[in-house]
């Protein structure tokens, strides 16, 4: 028979003015099993729990029920008040007679009713329950950053700096990511690269940080503390222990007009290539869709140029599995090509380009050597271009457009249109600038004078309105559209038209998404734990998220979460063990078919497939098994199971079932 | 009658009947909202006993054919809006279940009025309190739980579980005691519905 114990609570007179509580702690002592019930002032109080501990250790309770507030605030008070007292901290139950009962009716025997059933219900319940303990679980010291760009970077150098060995993953051939294609940055117009390149090479040297490039994440199981990550290391062509990036193999490589992915397709590269001058690593790769000896056998230019035979046609992709005990994902977004507005004709007029192709083109080291011209007139023999008189920016170019599918704001475009208007003004002093905009959306820290300045000190045309159509004329592109503050249609004949298109998340997070049992919203960008909250973590412990793979970020943002993330792993790999949250789902083996129903509703991927042996009939058959350090007690599995295997700790059939039994009577 | 708190006292009146409604509440969501309403100092009528479940993907239909099986009036099933769930997709496998639930409850002839299913935020106290009222409101005038009902509950209660702990290609029908001719019928009509309520409830779009 339980020995339990009821501890009825007036909260001042929160509950008491309207429970009589003494009448609760009466009928509760004439409950089956119940051998203590009492009423005090307030039973969280230091001397309230000092008299559920004496009443445990005197009348050797063994499970409590405690008649107050609602669980969501006490519960975990009273579950160390009576693990103080030697009791399981899994054999309390709490009755929410205030925030259920006492506050939300007025009449005295109603509530009073309601709060002896509330007691009766818990007391049904918890002497159904059982102790549980929390397991200790290993940790793996070892961190997975998953993306090279400016947040990866960040995460990877602090985590690396707290003495934890990192895994730095970048599927492209250089770290860097978007901040290396930039300029200068908005609004204190830093050099990008002057401040990007020593912590790209900090990280190169950190002998912490292992730095995988050219590599992409391609299974990803386990859980936190200790999870196992397959990554698949793409085949270089080159040795990348032994090439000093001489430069050698690309001057002579005979195929020279591939499109290049950094200049944001505005300039060639080679086929075998850095993407940009201070990549890291300065290893080249060989495209294989280009290279001519890998796709038509004969070439070979680069073997013979490079002086340290660091070539190797023969290479393979590798699978490297690691194991770590955090991972942090830090994969960006990507920017829209500029096709969402078929009326703009982008693609059909050199002319039009994208924000990020002009942040190359006015870079010294992009296609054009840093001259602004009017790419229709550049001849890259000469290096010599028009420059173009009438330059118009167009801001929005999808973004808060629902027609799009991008009805949210990318953030960013604002600042960096003033910026390139700011870069352009600097460049060409006599060049006329039109900005076409719906809002300015200019919150930061110097950023409002930002805009202002380059209104007035750089004389840019803010034009609110929207551009209709642009009209390819004699040798320049007709710009029509509103400017809806003076209620008249404006034409303007432009020589170059830059769009900001909308930043997007990256198409192959959502595979990425899936390996890693994290969720992506309706765009593809990834949930965090709590939009306010938990805004660097994940649903899946061990998880954390850094940068613009959350929602378009700049970059001071994007640092500022690398850091974050990086504080929560080292945060979780500075412990020697984790506790296991005991509140989890445990499966019946004896029961199982293995018909893996409850694997497939798991939203956590915690159920595994396993098989085992009888140990009779030495027979082998399949059965579910939870794991323990992926499970969150939801309890889907539980009710999909046609035969009732899994069990979820704390919220098992037959106390849910108790309590409703208990609440009908 | 979910107003703002008054302090003058209410007079009972022990005459007047009042259903009794249970209410299966996800921890994160809806009990979370019901406490909203309390500390709101929101009212509504003393009619409702919660259930604390960890989510609304937790709660199996058999609790609510338990609960009225025992004598609730009414039973109310709540968890977080779609797209909110603390575990990402419980409440999607909720919708499904209870969806089929209902289904069930129909077919067995319960008035629709006395099985709720709905979506309760922990922001929504207002809504907590208002839905106790709606649903005190449309079941009082129904009356208490009739008890020729529970035979139909006792039954259909059989009849999940009998399906649940079945293997598929075993005959459904051998395993139920059916009580009266007219119940057989209704049993073959239900099984292709119902063949695996927790498999059509769980697998597809998440």
């Amino acid at each position: 028979m339980a020995r339990t114990g009821v501890f009825v609570c007036h909260c001042g007179t929160n509950i008491a003015k309207t429970v009589d509580v003494k009448r609760v702690a009466e009928e509760a002592r004439k409950l089956p099993g119940v051998v203590y019930a009492t009423d005090y002032t307030y039973t969280c109080s230091a001397p309230g729990q000092e008299q559920i501990q004496e009443a445990i250790r005197e009348y050797r309770l063994d499970s409590v029920v405690v008649a107050s507030c609602s669980p969501r605030l006490h519960e975990p008070t009273f579950q160390r008040c009576v693990e103080g007292a030697g009791l399981n901290p899994y054999l309390v139950e709490m009755a929410n007679i205030r925030e259920q009962a006492s506050w939300v009716h007025s009449d005295r025997e109603e509530a009073t009713q309601k709060a002896i059933d509330l007691v009766r219900s818990a007391v049904a319940k918890v002497q159904r329950n059982v102790p549980l303990y929390r397991k200790e679980l290993p940790i793996t010291k070892r961190a997975l950053v998953i993306g090279g760009g400016i947040a990866g970077i960040q995460a990877a150098l602090d985590i690396a700096d707290a003495g934890i060995e990192v895994i730095l993953v970048e599927k492209s051939p250089s770290i860097g990511g978007r901040m290396a294609q930039f300029d200068k940055t908005f609004p204190t117009l830093d050099c990008a690269a002057c401040i990007l390149t020593p912590k790209m090479v900090e990280v190169a040297s950190n002998p912490n940080i292992t730095l995988w490039t050219w590599s992409e994440v391609e299974k990803v199981e386990g859980f936190v503390g200790n999870f196992k990550a397959t990554i698949r290391r793409k085949a270089r062509y080159v040795d990348e222990e032994a090439c000093v990036g001489c430069g050698e193999c690309w001057a002579k490589c005979p195929v020279k007009n591939v499109p290049s992915e950094f200049n944001a397709e505005l300039g060639p590269r080679t086929a075998i290539y850095t993407p940009f001058p201070q990549a890291i690593p300065n290893v080249p790769v060989i495209d294989k869709e280009h290279c001519l000896y890998l796709t038509k056998g004969r070439c070979g230019a680069c073997a013979k140029a490079c002086p340290k035979q660091c070539i190797d046609y023969t290479a393979e992709d590798k699978l490297e599995t690691v194991e770590v005990g955090a991972i942090v994902v830090a994969t960006g977004f990507e920017v829209e090509p500029g096709r969402l507005y078929g009326e703009y004709l982008y693609g059909q007029h050199p002319d039009l380009i994208t924000g990020i192709q002009f942040e190359r083109m006015v870079n010294v080291s992009g296609p054009t050597g840093g001259h602004i011209v009017r790419p229709s007139t550049w001849d890259p023999k000469t290096e010599h271009g028009e420059e173009p008189k009438s330059v118009v920016f167009i801001q929005c170019c999808g973004s808060r457009d629902e027609e799009k599918g991008v009805p949210y704001c990318s953030k960013v475009c604002c600042m960096y249109t003033a910026k390139q208007a700011l870069l352009l003004k600097e460049k060409l002093p006599n060049a006329q600038i039109y900005i076409f905009y719906i809002d300015i959306r200019a919150a930061g820290k110097g950023y409002e004078e930002f805009i202002s300045r380059v209104q007035d000190e750089f004389q840019a045309n803010y034009i609110r309105g929207r551009v209709s159509e642009i009209i390819p004329e004699d040798d320049h592109l007709l710009v029509r559209g509103a400017d809806t503050l003076l209620g008249r249609q404006v034409e303007i004949p432009a020589d170059l038209v830059i769009m900001a298109t909308p930043l997007l998340p990256c198409a192959d997070v959502q595979e990425l998404a899936r390996q890693l049992s994290i969720q992506t919203d309706k765009y593809g960008w990834i949930t965090e734990a709590h939009p306010k909250l938990r805004p660097a973590e994940t649903l899946t412990d061990g998880i954390f998220l850094a940068g613009g793979c959350i929602f378009p970020r700049d970059i001071p943002d994007s640092v500022a979460s690398g850091g974050a993330a990086a504080a929560k792993v080292v945060d979780l790999l500075s412990k020697d063990h984790l506790l296991s949250v005991p509140t989890v789902s445990v499966i019946d083996e004896s029961l199982c078919t293995g018909c893996l129903t409850c694997l497939r509703v798991c939203p956590f991927k915690a159920i595994e497939e396993v098989e085992v042996e009888d140990p009779r009939t030495h027979e082998k058959r399949t059965i579910a098994r939870v794991n323990e350090g992926l499970c969150k007690g939801c309890g889907t599995c539980a009710v999909a199971c046609a035969a009732g295997c899994p069990s979820l700790r704390g919220f098992t059939d037959e106390q849910i079932l108790a309590e409703v039994d208990a609440l009908c009577v | 009658m979910a107003t703002e708190a008054t302090d003058q006292p209410t007079t009972h009146e022990p005459s007047l009947w009042q259903p009794r409604i249970v209410a299966l509440l996800c921890n994160w969501c809806s009990y979370a909202g019901a406490d909203l309403a309390g500390s709101s100092r929101l009212r509504y009528p003393a009619t409702v006993r919660i259930v604390r479940v960890p989510c609304s993907g937790r709660i199996d239909p058999l609790y609510v054919l338990r609960a009225f099986e025992r004598g609730a009036d009414a039973v109310l099933v709540a968890g977080c809006h779609i797209g909110d769930c603390h575990y990402a997709e419980g409440n999607y496998y909720a919708r499904r279940r209870m969806t089929m639930l209902k289904e069930l409850l129909a077919f067995a002839g319960v008035p629709p009025e006395r099985f709720w299913f709905r979506w309760v935020s922990a922001a929504e106290g207002p809504e907590f309190a208002h839905l106790i009222d709606e649903i005190t409101q449309k079941v009082t005038p129904l009356g208490p739980y009739k008890p020729e009902l529970r035979e139909k509950f006792l039954l259909l209660d059989d009849l999940i579980q009998a399906l649940e702990s079945l293997e598929a290609e075993e005959p459904v029908c051998q395993h139920i005691a059916p009580p009266s001719a007219p119940v057989v019928e209704a049993t073959a009509e239900v099984q292709p519905a119902t063949a695996d309520p927790d498999e059509a409830a769980g697998e597809g779009e998440v």
